[in-house]
């Protein structure tokens, strides 16, 4: 078994972290992981991007080699659409539908999303709204780890461990909040 | 024993704590700036306790190698990081302690940038280590960079060198699992003997030199032998050289390249330099073409191929174009240098993605100083801003368009300088306090000994942002009392809070030091937003 994931999203919005939730729980499962990512200058409101490999065989490369992604977890749309070269022929893509416009040339929002849906497999979501409605507006990038659940090569619960153990240190609203977001992810890719 | 699961750089942490290291310090710089703090987070957990350590971020990269390099002569095990264009501000201090008796075992770590994610240049270290003559090592992943600081110390400390572990992006800021070892204990103070091998006067210099020509045997023996650079010889006609993180992308190849071989190259993994030669020349030896794959530059591929034209085996890489010469490498472009079709994934069908650079935060401090100095600049067709390396760099970009320059740390108040002497007036300087204290302030003196006719604007805002805001080495109060301590006159040292609620107050207070005809330093002070995020959430 080997599933490649491809994080990617705008600066801010905690891609990193969620790629490194998603490794502690693949890791309390027994699995090998490498994952990779982006620091210093990209990390003020350019393109953000994480890989996360999990085997369970030894993993060579850190990074996903391009057609191997199973998986591009998008928290902006126009940022899944970069990374669509590494996606897999079965590969699944679930992206947030919110853009964020911090360039002059971003294209028509409708055009991006028609990109996403003409995949095989896509699932478009509005996750700050699923957020909010879980009570925390930061928590989008939870959202759509709840609508990848079903792809994971984990059981839900056990991502729902990880989460609740990141977020233990900010306090039982945040945690709540947080598992919270999930479930409303993975209702909405049940 | 036990697991973690570690980025590349706190690895290489973990792996110098567990040798035993007494001091490290450093500037941060990317990608290297989570080894100081992954040791600063150890050390403040330690405090009090045996095993007690230092770790400080220092004022550049040359202080920090220098402190190191003491702590050393004090026989403790010290280490200095940085990134590669921080070693060409530690050069000096780098290239002469190759020639002294190291006495606690020393270590640089320096982390490349092929690519350029977040640098100027993609300058690659083995080229500065082969030309201070000393051993460099080169993990290939995580488990490697935890080992070899063992193994960097131990080396160090038997041959009497500085030891440098060179790495690159991928390893610096990828993660993966960990099997750690026993901790050393550190070692006692005990001084360097006496015997002036710490005193690099001339006719000591030639003595320490060729002893550190004759030490180039035991190195190469080392390269050569059994423990480092492993040599697999098979029978087909491939050769491939991989060096440091080339091999797992070789390795995430190699089932699809046995197959359309139908057989398995010869291979030699280069992890210490200098480089194997006997172990190349029996490779060589035994295959007609001999891909060479390394992140950074051609540097062991040039070596191979000198200027005179052989004719087997023909050296391929990034010179003869299966790789490309500049950027970093991917398990991509190896795929294809071992002429392997490329994967396909899906394309983008009815637009071009177009790139998002990164951009100064809603309400930076340093938006509101850079509208306002290109308020007062307007009434001035003809000026020039010379700029530093920092976060503000990003004001080049619209909708700021506000700095022209930017080449390395300090130079925006020695170019401002230059350019103002040369006539090009006025003349100002954008620099960050952090990089002001790292190399602007040798700058400044400059200006004040002949009365240079420019405006430094420093940017306090009390952090290194672009790295992810450490402290900067001293608290900005200082700042004011620093510039006329050098001799600013202190009527044209002036503070200013950076906000767009005082806009009119500061286009008129930088208007005024645009007009004196004489070096003037404005100080715009105001935190940098991630910093107070950070401290927030500690």
């Amino acid at each position: 078994m080997k599933y490649d994931i491809v994080f990617c999203g705008v600066g801010g919005q905690g891609g990193i972290s969620v790629s490194v939730v998603i490794a502690r729980a693949a890791m309390a499962a027994g699995l090998q992981v490498k994952q990779s990512e982006v620091h210093g200058m990209s990390q003020r409101g350019g393109e953000v991007l994480a890989h996360l490999r999990i085997s369970d065989k030894p993993i060579a490369s850190p990074t996903i080699p391009r057609g191997c992604a199973n998986l591009i977890l998008a928290f902006e749309p126009l940022e899944a659409l970069r990374y669509l070269p590494w996606l897999s022929r079965d590969g699944a893509v679930v992206a947030a539908t919110a853009p964020i416009r911090n360039i002059p040339t971003y294209p028509e929002i409708e055009s991006v999303l028609a990109e996403i849906k003409a995949l095989p497999k896509a699932v478009l979501l509005d996750a700050d709204a699923l957020a909010k409605e879980a009570g925390n507006a930061r928590a989008a990038n939870i959202v759509l780890v709840g609508a990848a659940a079903k792809y994971l090569p984990l059981k839900a619960d056990a991502i729902e461990t990880a989460i609740a153990e990141n977020f233990a240190r900010k306090g039982d609203a945040v945690v709540s909040a947080n598992v919270k977001a999930f479930q409303n992810g993975r209702k909405a890719n049940p | 024993m036990s697991t973690e699961t570690l980025l590349g750089n706190e690895a290489i942490a973990l792996g110098a704590v567990h040798a035993g290291l007494s001091g490290a310090f450093a500037y941060p710089g990317t990608p290297s700036t989570e080894i100081m703090e992954f040791l600063q987070e150890t050390a403040a957990r330690e405090a009090g306790t045996a095993n007690a350590f230092v770790a400080q971020w220092c004022a550049n990269e040359k202080t920090a190698y220098e402190s190191a390099l003491g702590a050393s002569y004090a026989g403790r095990r010290a280490m200095a990081s940085m990134k590669h264009v921080g070693l060409n501000v530690a050069a000096d201090p780098f290239v002469n302690s190759a020639l002294i008796r190291i006495n606690g075992g020393f270590v640089v770590v320096v982390a490349d940038d092929p690519g350029m994610h977040s640098s100027q240049d993609e300058q690659d270290s083995r080229w500065l280590a082969d030309f201070a003559r000393i051993i460099c090592l080169e993990p290939s992943d995580q488990q490697e960079a935890y080992d070899m600081m063992r193994k960097a110390f131990d080396l160090s400390e038997k041959h009497e060198v500085p030891v440098m572990i060179r790495i690159t992006t991928r390893l610096a800021h990828a993660r993966a699992i960990v099997k750690t070892g026993p901790r050393t204990p550190q070692n006692p103070v005990r001084k360097a003997d006496a015997d002036m091998s710490w005193i690099l006067m001339p006719a000591i210099a030639r003595k320490r030199w060729r002893e550190l020509i004759e030490k180039q045997k035991a190195f190469a023996a080392i390269s050569d032998g059994p423990d480092a650079n492993p040599l697999a010889m098979k029978s087909g006609k491939l050769g491939v050289i991989t060096t440091g993180v080339a091999l797992p992308y070789y390795r995430e190849n190699l089932a699809d390249l046995v197959a359309s071989l139908g057989a398995e190259p010869s291979h030699l993994h280069i992890g210490m330099y200098p480089m194997p030669k006997e172990k190349l020349r029996k490779l060589a030896a035994g295959v007609e073409r001999l891909l060479v794959i390394e992140d950074g530059y051609p540097f062991v591929e040039r070596e191979l191929r000198g200027i005179l034209p052989f004719a087997s085996p023909r050296i391929l890489g990034k010179e003869s174009g299966e790789l490309p010469i500049d950027g970093e490498l991917s398990p991509d472009n190896v795929r294809a240098a071992l002429g392997l079709p490329e994967r396909e994934g899906f394309a983008v069908k009815n637009l071009v993605p177009p790139s998002r650079p990164p951009s100064l935060c809603t309400g930076c401090p340093h938006t509101d100083s850079l509208v306002a100095l290109k308020e007062v600049l307007r009434d001035y067709p003809l000026h020039s801003v010379n700029s530093d390396i920092g976060c503000y760099t990003l004001g080049a970009l619209p909708p700021y368009s506000a700095v022209e320059t930017c080449v390395d740390m300090g130079a925006s108040i020695g170019m401002a300088r230059g350019a103002s002497e040369a006539g090009l007036r006025p003349t100002v300087a954008v620099i960050g306090d952090s990089t002001f204290y790292h190399s602007g302030i040798t700058n400044l003196i400059d200006a004040v000994s002949h009365r240079t006719n420019m405006t430094v604007l420093i940017l306090d805002n009390g952090t290194t942002g672009m790295t992810g805001a450490q402290p900067t080495i001293l608290p900005s109060s200082g700042l004011g009392n620093l510039v006329r301590g050098v001799g600013i006159e202190p009527e044209h040292v002036v503070t200013l809070r950076a906000h767009k609620n005082e806009h009119a107050k500061n286009v008129e207070a930088i208007r005024r030091e645009l007009a004196y005809e004489g070096p003037s330093v404005v100080i715009m002070v105001r935190e940098c937003l991630e910093a107070v995020k950070k401290a927030r959430k500690a």
